[in-house]
């Protein structure tokens, strides 16, 4: 298995920190920056999906009811869902850990 | 046979890019760098060089198309001076970050304000630390030379590395020169092929020039650290065998009767030779004097400085730069550092000289050497010295 980042040395590296592997972006949890989660209450969800097309994270989509929901792997929790959910099922909650 | 013939110096290291066969070239142009691009611009324009000439609107985008070109594998070739240089830096940083090969000649010249178009050396000390190999030419013939050489270690798998050749603007670029034009099959044996090991591929997809996070970020930059330290003895290697292909034989410290010399005097540039012939007349007079001079900047090179100083008692250092309410001109604050833990170390006199095309003559480097002497037995209330200032 290759190594994480905290253990790699400068030897590890590639030339010029080039990344030889595709679609390494998706293993970074970028879901750790969150200070607020966004909670929902589905049984006001349209299922209009405005919330997705506003993700600046593209972490929206459809769960199996077919609400949409974020990733939390990746939602940063900027709360731009949630302010242009128009229905109102978005709400912006502290993350308390 | 290789031919001596009398050649614009800008006009030869143009010449020399095309030997090389340099795939790419993206430049704007700018006094005093404008003929090398110029006369680039007629070879491709001619059909005498198969390369794309990228005529881009500014040099920050001279850079970034070279990033590309070279990402893509392409041998490539850009030049600059001054301002021009200035609006690059940005880009520069990305070169050295991404390993990428690209040679640049950058025709020295003052920074404005006030503005100059002459030459001094403080465009090159605004990008010291940007990561790049950096080779000091003294006369055409090494401009020139440098140029092959240059292309050379950057590529070199070993090395991967951008690569500066510094020459003095119009002390260099404008000056017709006696220079020997080297064969091209001597440079087609000298110069392997460019392969750059992870170029950009459509069916081999790379992300280059990526985020690093604060884990990564320090091992990176150690990396291009090492890779540039590290560079020297491929440099070293690469000028041996250019002075068996050529005959023209070139070190990072060239020594000019320094052996055994009480007193130095220590030049980067074409100053270098005008200092040369203040050093023979010193010595026709019976004075102990030799000289030095800096060829490799970048890395820089300790254990060839301390040989060549080790015999001395006094080592004035020409500064064609300043460092603002620093300690001293830049090269003479390297050298003052890298021999700081010296036990036996000459004492450094530091002179900034010849800022914004102002001449030092002949008369002027004597002048300094009995001044630099002086200094050096009673001391100086000041950090250093500027020669030829009206007070």
């Amino acid at each position: 298995m290759a190594k994480s980042e905290n253990e790699m040395t400068w030897k590890d590296l590639e030339i010029g920190n080039i990344v030889t592997e595709t679609g390494t972006a998706r293993q970074y949890e970028s879901g750790t920056w969150r200070s607020q989660r966004p909670t929902y209450d589905f049984t006001r969800c349209i299922k209009c999906g405005l919330c997705a097309l506003y993700c600046p994270e593209g972490c929206i989509g459809p769960n199996k009811e077919g609400h949409f929901e974020a990733d939390l792997f990746y939602c940063k929790g900027c709360g731009i869902c949630a302010k242009e959910c128009w229905p109102r099922v978005i709400k912006m909650v502290e993350e308390v850990e | 046979m290789a031919k001596r013939i009398g050649i614009e110096v800008s006009i030869a290291v143009a010449d020399a890019v095309k030997m090389c066969n340099a795939d790419v070239i993206a430049a704007y142009p700018i006094t005093p760098q404008t003929h090398i691009v110029e006369h680039l611009a007629e070879l491709v324009a001619n059909g005498e060089l198969d390369a794309e000439y990228i005529p881009v609107e500014s040099e920050h985008s001279a850079m970034s198309a070279c990033l590309g070109s070279a990402a893509a594998g392409a041998r490539t070739f850009t030049a600059t001076s001054s301002q021009g240089l200035a609006l690059m830096i940005e880009v520069l940083y990305v070169a050295s970050g991404m390993r990428l090969p690209v040679v640049m000649a950058l025709a020295n010249r003052a920074l404005s304000a006030p503005l100059s178009i002459w030459g001094d050396h403080s465009d090159m000390m605004s990008i010291r630390d940007t990561g790049w190999i950096q080779i000091v030419s003294e006369n055409g013939q090494a401009a020139m030379d440098n140029t092959i050489i240059a292309f050379r270690v950057a590529e070199d798998p070993r090395v991967l590395l951008p690569t500066i050749i510094h020459l003095d603007g119009f002390n260099l670029t404008h000056v017709v020169e006696p220079i020997v034009l080297p064969e091209q099959a001597d440079v087609d044996r000298y110069l392997p092929k460019n392969k750059y090991p992870l170029p950009l591929n459509p069916d081999k997809p790379v992300t280059m020039g990526g985020f690093a996070a604060p884990a990564i970020f320090m091992e990176a930059k150690w990396a291009l650290e090492v890779n540039l330290r590290n560079s020297k003895k491929v440099i070293l290697q690469a000028w041996d065998e250019f002075e068996k292909i050529f005959g023209r034989k070139y070190s990072p410290v060239e020594k000019y009767y320094s052996d055994g010399a009480k007193v130095l005097l220590m030049t980067m540039g074409a100053a270098g030779e005008t200092a040369s012939v203040a050093v023979d007349e010193m010595r026709a007079e019976g004075m102990d004097l030799g000289q030095i001079r800096l060829r490799l900047w970048r890395p820089f090179p300790f254990e060839e400085l301390k040989e060549a100083v080790k015999d001395a008692d006094v080592l004035i250092v020409m500064d064609r730069a300043m460092s603002f309410g620093g300690p001293a001109g830049p090269l003479a604050s390297e050298v003052k550092s890298a021999l700081y833990s010296q036990a036996k170390k000459p004492k450094v006199v530091s002179y900034i000289i010849s800022l914004g095309g102002r001449d030092t003559t002949i008369a002027g480097y004597k002048d300094i050497v009995k001044k630099g002497i002086d200094i050096a037995a009673k001391g100086s209330r000041n950090e250093y010295e500027i020669y030829g200032v009206r007070e």
